[in-house]
């Protein structure tokens, strides 16, 4: 890796400090470092050359889980560990607890955080092979003639092909979950829809955070459905799902008032499936219907070369993902 | 002298050490981390170094400049592999190395320096053989017998198109070494199959004496048949050491260039048509079949695969020349993919022919080399596999998600390698076995300690064991499955000559002639009349002032009994899939495999349990990704050069054939046969379970699916 400043600040306060150095207007002069699980890895791969790297790890206020007035709130340092042990997120938002085991290496999930989830890189391998987020050569897209397998079926038509690689994002959408984000400007809030972007340009990123921005909190609200997460992996062992699906549905007794379905991994950013959502409205959970819903949430899909099968796999995620919650898996 | 009949394997009834389940000696020492292999190696002044590889598949050097980096502080040598001219044929072919005081200076440095390539055309994949036009280079038909008429006259043809990826060895160590060039000689701690090798093949590369060379390694981290040579790296790694004043270098490849240049198995591409009379029995074998290995072309798959005796056949294979890294031998060299290929035909002409795959192989092994040894393994592993009750008809298994069983069938030679042992019998009782032999981490040091404790009727925490080192009396390299056969049957013979001189020197004192005595619980005791005996120290005592020491040779020509080569194996694979998402989940999986006498049962099951893994990530995970776009490997690294973990496995069963018969053809290493037929097994498996066949592997749910749509992926 290239060499570089660390600095490990013990407040937020202090941490928004450090981001907002005059040399970081442009992405990547400064990295927040939590798990390291990805950071890490880019930074040895010369992919990631910050010039300064942030240490949250030791910011208390980062940590933890805890109401606040109609919303929980989960810090972003939160390891992913510690998420999926939490017993009430367990029983109200088996969605996210369904994410976070999916994540499936013990040790990443010790390491690992919400936050980090969040903006971690995209795992497409023209750009962890140095051809930039867009994954261009001379001008050329690689994806849409190359070994597309695992890229965007949703979304598709270019610059960008890669699938947003997180793991919570579906469910965060699904929920209608907030992330709350801080910088010398300022605290926001950002609804987790329009927290993942797709670029249009390399010196873009896959989320809306400013350079000089920090997570330091999901908000999910206390109101939410029955919800879950489905995803589809090769591997038992640690393996980054082909497709997932996460639902949240209101009920009006066994009906479905609202539903929403998001799609992960098929897409630059969580794919709200809202035709599937309008589906759903005023039906009833059953094979049939969850069946249907899965149509129609890929029915928008336009497959490369190589991934028309997780068109197939899309659906399959949403069906099950609509059976599980609804109990009927 | 003892004569030869002295030297054979006691009766399976009176082993008291061998053919027991002996947990490895150095299990505790590899799980708690004790033991050192040689990445672990931090010698005093320890330089870094770090290789670059060439970042195209193929391209010419224009210019090289390592201005910027010899400058840099903390530098110590820089050694290049190429000049202004060099022609580079793959992606990651060593281009220079460099050692410095820290590994983040060696890295720095590595990057400063400059490279200019002119980037010429490349062909990374060979999977449309009519796409790479002149890289592929005809072998030449080979005809038996009449295959046209045999298939015009058959009661059944099938034909069919089958491939299997090229896998790397993706060993979990790296190749790498540490190297000293010493005034007193070059200290070498590598990373190999051949200790007693390896150094002679450095030294050749170096142009110094071979005598000059000291190899040390006590730990392996898998090889799997791609550790034999010393590298470019281990000769660049040298010269590093040379040329920074003698001081020791440490030079491990990074994953994504062990991936991309340290060996990987060829593909295997076939066209095939095979026909069977009305009876099942098999007629006609016709294939066209490619592969590639790298630039150097690929390994021919000998197919049609242990069915050797089909009366009519023909054949064609090319070998394509791509700009990858070169093919090394890979656990049992072209047989993994002789067997998907033949077995999957096979499999696909039973069921045209409306037969049980087990019948149709059972009918058809009267056209292999060993008939017996497959009826018998195919009737245990049927039974193991209650196959009777698991196996229905193609696609017949109900509801979304169907289970499957499916066979397949390996074959192996083995033999011992050329290995000598030096047995020392103190007169204080302890004994030394030495040896250059290595243990790869398959049990070599627990065999060869009970050996000798069998000998001499001494437990195995009195055996001295000392290997890994080619000071060591010279052992062969571990490859073809001949280290188990080669270093047991020269520890036997040293070991026997060993007890034949203390019994010399024990034998006045309990006044019987030296025949008459054996060696029974750590004592000499006259055979027959255990009651006149002299415990283990005792007798060792009775030695004058030198040790007793004495040879044992295994001749590679000449086994005399003690091991054997050629061996015969069944697997069966039971699978579900689930035909929503194509996932494919191992349920079970069962190995029968004769390997003649064993050793250590406990060790040989763990070496087939490997292998069937090694098979699993195969059948369903595993494949290298090159693009021809770009011409590089997308996967050099373990994200997505996927491989099973524990929960990806199922139950495995491994069971050895131990019968009299073929315990009495002696000692055959194990390595190879049991991760040949994995592949094919858990390809029929899945074929019988969702009743299409998937054309090629690794079996992901991209390829299932399109099967079951009818597509091609």
């Amino acid at each position: 890796m290239e060499k570089f400043s660390y600095a490990s600040p013990k407040t937020v306060k202090e941490t928004v400090a450090l981001l907002d150095q005059k040399t970081n207007s442009n992405p990547g002069q400064v990295e927040v470092l939590a798990g390291g699980t990805d950071l890490i890895a880019m930074m040895k791969e010369y992919l990631a050359t910050p010039k300064l790297v942030v240490n949250i790890k030791d910011v208390h206020e980062l940590h933890g889980i805890r109401p606040e007035k109609g919303w929980v709130s989960i810090g972003a340092a939160t390891t992913l560990d510690d998420l999926a042990e939490n017993q009430m997120i367990r029983t109200k938002y088996p969605s996210l607890y369904e994410a976070a085991v999916g994540i499936t290496s013990p040790q990443i999930r010790n390491m690992g955080t919400v936050g980090g989830d969040l903006c971690q890189r995209p795992r497409c391998w023209y750009f962890r092979n140095g051809y930039g987020l867009l994954a261009m050569d001379n001008g050329k897209p690689l994806v849409p003639n190359g070994e597309n397998r695992f890229h965007a079926i949703l979304d598709n038509s270019g610059p960008a092909y890669f699938v947003s690689p997180s793991s919570f994002g579906p469910a965060l959408v699904a929920l209608g979950a907030k992330v709350k984000a801080i910088s010398s400007s300022g605290a926001r809030e950002i609804p987790a829809a329009e927290f993942f972007v797709k670029p249009t340009s390399e010196t873009q990123r896959e989320i809306s955070l400013k350079p000089n921005e920090l997570v330091t909190a999901i908000l999910i609200p206390e109101n939410v459905g029955k919800n879950t997460t489905y995803e589809i992996r090769e591997r038992q062992a640690m393996d980054w799902p082909l497709a997932a699906a996460a639902v949240d549905l209101k009920m009006n007794g066994g009906t479905i008032s609202q539903a929403r379905v998001v799609l992960g991994h098929v897409a630059p950013t969580p794919f709200a499936a809202t035709a599937a959502d309008q589906f759903l409205a005023g039906k009833s959970i059953d094979e049939k219907t969850a069946e249907e819903a899965g149509r129609q949430a890929v029915q928008s899909a336009t497959p490369l070369s190589q991934n028309a099968y997780k068109v197939r796999l899309a659906q399959v995620a949403v069906k099950r993902a609509l059976l599980q919650a609804g109990g009927k898996a | 002298m003892p004569n030869v009949s002295d030297y054979q394997w006691p009766p399976m009834e009176t082993r008291k050490v061998i053919g027991k389940r002996i947990s490895r000696v150095d299990g505790l020492p590899k799980a708690s981390g004790r033991a050192k292999y040689a990445y672990d190696f931090y010698r005093k002044d320890l330089l870094f170094g770090v290789l670059v590889g060439c970042p195209y598949a193929h391209a010419r050097v224009k210019s090289i400049d390592d201005s910027a980096a010899k400058a840099m502080k903390g530098v110590t040598a820089i050694e290049w592999s190429v000049k202004p001219g060099s022609e580079l044929q793959w992606q990651g072919q060593e281009i220079v190395a460099v050692a410095a005081e820290t590994e983040e200076t060696a890295r720095d440095a590595a990057r400063a320096i400059k490279v200019e390539y002119e980037v010429l055309p490349h062909v990374v994949r060979e999977d449309d053989l009519a796409a790479v036009g002149n890289r592929a280079k005809a072998a030449g038909e080979q005809v038996t017998g009449d295959p046209d008429t045999a298939f015009k006259s058959a009661a059944q043809v099938h034909e069919g198109f089958y491939h299997i990826p090229v896998l790397t060895h993706c060993c979990l160590e790296a190749h790498g070494q540490t190297v000293e060039w010493t005034p007193n000689g070059i200290n070498y701690w590598p990373s190999t199959q051949g200790v007693s090798t390896v150094g002679g093949d450095l030294a050749q590369n170096l142009n110094v004496p071979a005598n000059t060379v000291h190899v040390d390694m006590q730990n392996v981290g898998g090889g799997f048949g791609s550790k034999f040579s010393a590298d470019h790296w281990g000769v660049m790694c040298a010269n590093l050491s040379k040329n920074s004043g003698g001081r020791p270098v440490k030079m491990m490849l990074e994953r994504n260039l062990e991936l991309m240049t340290a060996g990987n198995r060829p593909s295997g591409f076939a066209q095939i048509k095979v026909a069977a009379d009305q009876d099942g029995k098999i007629v006609a074998w016709q294939s066209k079949s490619w592969a590639t290995g790298g630039i150097g072309g690929g390994g021919a798959p000998p197919i049609p695969y242990v069915f050797t005796n089909i009366p009519h056949v023909r054949l064609n294979h090319s070998a394509v020349a791509t700009n990858c890294g070169g093919s090394r031998a890979w656990r049992a060299p072209n047989h993994p993919q002789a067997s998907y290929l033949t077995c999957s035909a096979l499999d696909d002409l039973a069921h045209k022919l409306n037969m049980d795959p087990v019948e149709f192989f059972d009918k058809n092994f009267e056209l292999t080399a060993r008939a017996d040894t497959y009826k018998w393994q195919i009737r245990k592993a049927a039974e193991l596999m209650e196959w009777a009750s698991k196996y229905k008809p193609r696609g017949s298994s109900p509801g979304p998600v169907k289970s499957g069983v499916g066979l397949a069938v390996c074959t192996w030679g083995g033999g011992g390698h050329t290995s000598n042992c030096l047995a020392t019998i103190n007169r204080d009782g302890s004994v030394v076995i030495e040896l250059g032999t290595q243990d790869l981490g398959v049990g070599a040091r627990t065999i060869i300690m009970q050996v000798a404790a069998e000998t001499y009727g001494l437990p195995l925490s009195m055996i001295d064991l000392r290997i890994g080192k080619n000071s060591y009396p010279v052992s062969g390299p571990s490859g073809g499955s001949t280290t188990s056969g080669g270093v047991s049957s020269s520890t036997r013979k040293a070991t026997v000559n060993a007890l034949e001189k203390l019994y010399e020197a024990v034998a006045p004192s309990l006044g019987v002639q030296p025949n008459q005595l054996q060696a029974v619980d750590a004592r000499i005791q006259v055979k027959g009349d255990p009651s006149k005996a002299i415990p283990w120290k005792q007798a060792c005592a009775k030695l004058g002032t030198t040790p007793i020491q004495e040879k044992g040779f295994n001749d590679q020509r000449r086994p005399e009994g003690l091991n054997a080569s050629g061996v015969g194996g069944v697997q069966m694979a039971e699978v579900s899939v689930d035909t929503e998402t194509g996932i494919v989940r191992m349920k079970k999986f069962v190995a029968v495999q004769d390997v003649g006498l064993v050793l250590n049962p406990k060790l040989a099951e763990s070496q087939m349990n490997g292998a069937v893994i090694m098979g699993i990530c195969g059948a369903l995970l595993e494949e290298r990704v090159m693009d021809q776009q770009t011409g590089k490997m997308l996967n050099a690294d373990m994200e997505f050069y996927k491989l099973a973990g524990i929960g990806d496995v199922g139950e495995i069963v491994s069971v050895l054939d131990m019968r009299p018969t073929t315990d009495k053809r002696g000692v055959i290493g194990i390595g190879e046969p049991c991760a040949v037929g994995v592949v094919a097994a858990i390809a029929n498996a899945v074929t019988n379970a969702i009743g299409v066949r998937v054309s090629g592997v690794p079996m992901t749910p991209n390829r299932v699916l399109a099967a079951l749509e009818g597509r091609t992926a």
